[in-house]
């Protein structure tokens, strides 16, 4: 038993698409695990399946089990909202709320009646680095910010939650390099205190981010293991065409 | 040659559209003038003030009184208790639309609503007549349930499919991403819904009311049936009202030609047509700024 994320034969339908295909993997605990592989393979299929986002789309079927503290999420009779208090996301296109920056950060510490005090909404700010840039315009719309401050808060918002696992789907693919760069270094800080799943295109990104590196290909994990080895040493021949862009 | 054919087809069509739009600005205009016009004659017999302020609208009496407040206050609370009834109600159908209901059930609720529309107005004063005032009657111990409740809850089925349309138009309208981010955040649906989704979507909604209540203000035939048009000063909405509406289509045709009496129905139709205007104006600043918004 492991407290850990982890899936155990994990399968999932659209339909009749057979889209996951007995997905075994393990997320090490305080740790950066990154997911590449090519467009449609199910990279974000699986991240949304680990704070049950596919419970809105009707047709999605799921089976297997995606376990957190020894616990499977989709147990009947678990709380949803429970789940995603404790495994939070954070989306390829930064999605901030159409309100104040402030209000972007209680939002969700007052939906699960956590403090959401001024001095916790700037805890929460300083952690992802944005407390300076945005100090003097709490209660400005979210919406005004930079695309890179946007994500930032975005991440600000998921982390004042307190989670345990943060999910990233491609979070850089809309910034700048200069953003994306203030967004990996905080990655580095947050492991500290976070375990991190990120999905990515870009492998310089995965290789300076990542602790663990899981190549998927069709549903299915291909290879995995220490980042430096998948892109070192891997051991299948497709993953080495993938990861040296030599795709297709 | 058929190049320069469909050329030709391209400048005609642009120009018979242009005549239809430039037609459309003129008829505007041409009504306002005409209104306009009758009305100044109106003017240079009743002072102004006295006509804004005048509390009794009495054209037949020995002493004729033009005061156009309680016609004024009567237009107003009608349209403000179908508004109290149709916003709450038209929001409310509007997301569950929107949000909760099955795709069979949208197909069958949506066309429903827009027949709703459909609904010749004479029709909606009948049930206002035969069954709406009947039971108010019974339910208050009134002798009669001709009043401006009656008037608010017919207006308000008839506001309902605009106000729905254009709100359920603007819900779904919200990227799923804002949704998602609220979901992500352990929000569930109703929340999700109360929090996020409909104040992303409020220009949008208030553009549906101010629709919904430009509606209510200009519908005639319902309320002239419906409100037992007694020229006094309304108290409540169990008084019988007299809607600037109704005076204009019951007295227009009984009034002598080109007297004070008839020049002042078309001082209050200018009245009438400020107010529709207003809430229209009002109603499209917002769907536009609910555009501008969604286009960012
Ligand atoms: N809601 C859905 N309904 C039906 N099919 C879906 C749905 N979401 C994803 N799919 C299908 O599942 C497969 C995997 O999609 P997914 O989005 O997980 O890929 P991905 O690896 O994240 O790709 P990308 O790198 O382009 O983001 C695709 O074939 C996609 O068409
Ligand atoms: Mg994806």
């Amino acid at each position: 038993m492991t407290n850990n994320l982890y899936t155990k034969d994990l399968n999932i339908w659209f339909g009749s698409k057979h889209v996951l295909k007995g997905i075994d993997i393990e997320f090490p605990e305080k740790k950066v695990t990154a997911l590449i592989g090519p467009s449609g393979c199910g990279k974000s299929t699986l991240l949304r399946s680990f704070n049950r986002m596919h419970d809105l789309v009707p047709d999605a079927r799921i089976e297997g089990m995606v376990s957190i503290d020894g616990q499977n999420i989709y147990q009947k009779g678990i709380s949803v909202t429970d789940i995603r208090k404790r495994i939070g996301m954070v989306f390829q296109k930064a999605n901030p709320f159409p309100k104040s920056i402030q209000e972007n950060i209680a939002y969700g510490l007052k939906l699960n009646n956590l403090d959401a005090s001024p001095a916790v909404i700037q805890k929460a700010l300083e952690e992802v680095y944005l407390w300076d840039e945005v100090k003097d315009d709490l209660k400005k719309p979210a919406t005004r910010l930079s695309g890179g401050q946007q994500q930032r808060l975005c991440i600000a918002r998921a982390v004042a939650l307190r989670p345990d696992v943060i999910l990233m789907d491609e979070p850089c693919s809309a910034l700048d390099p200069i953003s994306t760069l203030k967004i990996e270094e905080l990655i580095h800080q947050l492991k500290d205190q976070y375990t991190i799943v990120i999905v990515t295109h870009n492998m310089q990104q995965a290789q300076r981010v990542a602790d663990k590196t899981i190549f998927m290909y069709l549903g299915e994990v291909k290879e995995e293991g220490a980042t430096i080895d998948i892109f070192n040493n891997p051991q299948h021949e497709i993953t080495k065409n993938y990861i040296n862009g030599h795709f297709g | 040659m058929k190049y320069k054919n469909r050329i030709l087809i391209d400048r005609v069509a642009q120009h018979t559209f242009k005549l239809t739009g430039y037609l459309v600005l003129a008829l505007l205009g041409g009504i306002f003038g005409m209104l306009l016009y009758n009305a100044i004659s109106f003017f240079l017999e009743v002072k102004p003030l006295d006509f804004l302020t005048g509390r009794e609208w009495n054209p037949t009496a020995a002493t004729p009184t033009y005061g156009i407040l309680p016609l004024i206050v009567s237009t107003t609370i009608v349209a403000f208790g179908a508004m109290v009834i149709a916003i709450p109600l038209g929001i409310g159908t509007a997301a569950y639309i929107s949000e909760y209901a099955s795709p069979k059930v949208k197909n069958i609720l949506k066309p429903l609503i827009e027949m709703l529309a459909a609904i010749p107005s004479v029709v909606i004063g009948f049930l206002g007549i035969v069954l709406v005032g009947p039971k108010i009657a019974e339910l208050t111990d009134l002798p009669n349930g001709l009043n401006a409740l009656n008037g608010s809850l017919l207006l308000a089925i008839m506001a309902l499919p605009t106000i729905i349309t254009i709100s359920e138009d603007a819900i779904h309208a919200i990227p799923k991403t804002y949704r998602e981010g609220s979901y992500a955040l352990g929000a569930n649906k109703w929340e999700t819904l109360i929090k996020i989704t409909i104040p992303a979507a409020a220009p949008g909604i208030i553009a549906a009311v101010m629709l919904g209540l430009g509606r209510a203000i200009g519908e005639t035939m319902t309320v002239l049936m419906a409100t037992g048009n007694a020229a006094l000063f309304p108290q409540d909405f169990f008084d019988s009202v007299k809607t600037i509406t109704a005076t204009i289509a019951i007295e227009m045709g009984e009034v002598p030609y080109q007297t004070t009496h008839y020049f002042a129905l078309f001082a209050i139709a200018i009245v009438l047509f400020f107010m529709t205007l207003i809430a229209n104006l009002v109603g499209e600043y917002f769907i536009n700024r609910f555009r501008k918004y969604h286009a960012a």
